[in-house]
């Protein structure tokens, strides 16, 4: 991150993290909003939501946590991570994908059934 | 007699990494914790895949207040970012009045999720009920303790750690850049979970 102090530049940045916190809160109601759109099935919902969560988080990370301007061991550093996190995730999937044909997956608990008039919350 | 210690890298940065201590540090943490939350999605993942029948998170938990919290999160992170700002720019008390800000933004979600919480108790639900409020309330309890974790820090550099600008500004800087980092982590997993847990359809 740069060790800028002068109050221009500092100004500046000031205006970009209230550009950013408005592009987030626009994601937010966007995420909501997508959310009530029932024409399309699981996995478009799944991918919608996730394309837009890592849009809010790539604003979050490269602005808030100046990952943009960050030097090269931090992001080597999260490279390294983030192999490790697509390996935890390749490896659940891959046992996800050896269940496939069979009626059951592997972990079957019994499910007791949540009523949806449970919702409510300010009360 | 005493021999002073004095570690290096405490408010400049190391010639060859380019890094002070504290945020190599935090980062590494930080690393740590994406693997954390990563090992819960991933149990979600296999979990939900797995399961006969899942809940449409929208029915049964409160999208209005997970919103505002989501709002109160993204909120929190800006008046982070300009508590900093506010630190480089030597204005302490402009830093006051971000952090504090931030500081009460971290109450108001504890707040909501304490209501939320409070709703699902009081309609008898629990984690042992079903697979998802099982995994609902470890991410989202898990995901609360780091948001008091960094309450504690941040009430710590509000308060008492506050002193250090005094005597050594850059250094408290640095600190508050750290606690920030963490603090945005906390605002970022939060950004996940929102859509995963309370929007996504069921089955």
């Amino acid at each position: 991150m740069s060790t800028e102090h002068h109050p221009e530049a500092i100004h500046k940045q000031v205006s970009l993290y209230w550009k950013i916190f408005w592009a987030l809160a626009v994601g937010t109601v966007l995420t909501v909003a997508v959310s009530f759109f029932h024409g399309w099935g699981v996995i478009i919902a799944v991918i919608v939501a996730l394309i837009i969560a890592a849009v809010k988080g790539s604003l979050v990370a490269g602005y808030f946590m100046h990952l943009f301007h960050e030097v090269k061991w931090i992001h080597g550093l999260l490279l390294l991570t983030a192999v490790f996190f697509v390996a935890l995730i390749a490896l659940v999937m891959w046992t996800v994908a050896d269940q496939q044909g069979q009626a059951h997956g592997i972990f079957i608990v019994p499910q007791k059934h949540v009523e949806p008039a449970a919702k409510g919350g300010g009360h | 007699m005493s021999a002073e210690i004095v570690i290096p890298y405490n408010d400049t940065e190391r010639p060859d990494t380019g890094l002070y201590n504290a945020k190599l540090g935090v980062w590494l943490f930080l690393a740590s914790e994406v693997m954390l939350f990563g090992a819960l999605f991933s149990s979600y993942i296999l979990l939900r895949v797995s399961a006969d029948r899942w809940e449409n998170g929208a029915e049964i938990l409160n999208v209005p207040l997970a919103t505002l919290n989501t709002m109160v999160l993204i909120a929190s992170s800006v008046t982070m970012v300009l508590s900093w700002a506010a630190l480089k720019a030597k204005n302490f008390p402009r830093y006051r009045l971000c952090m504090g800000l931030t500081f009460l933004a971290g109450v108001g979600f504890l707040i909501i999720k304490t209501l939320e919480y409070g709703a699902k108790f009081e309609h008898g639900i629990r984690p042992a009920d079903s697979t998802f409020m099982a995994i609902y309330f470890t991410m989202t309890g898990l995901h609360a303790l780091h948001v008091i974790g960094g309450m504690i820090v941040n009430g710590y550099l509000l308060g008492p750690g506050a002193k250090m600008w005094f005597t050594e500004p850059r250094r408290f800087t640095n600190r508050i850049e750290v606690a920030g980092l963490y603090w945005h982590f906390v605002d970022l997993v939060w950004i996940f979970l929102f859509p995963t847990l309370y929007l996504l359809p069921g089955k």
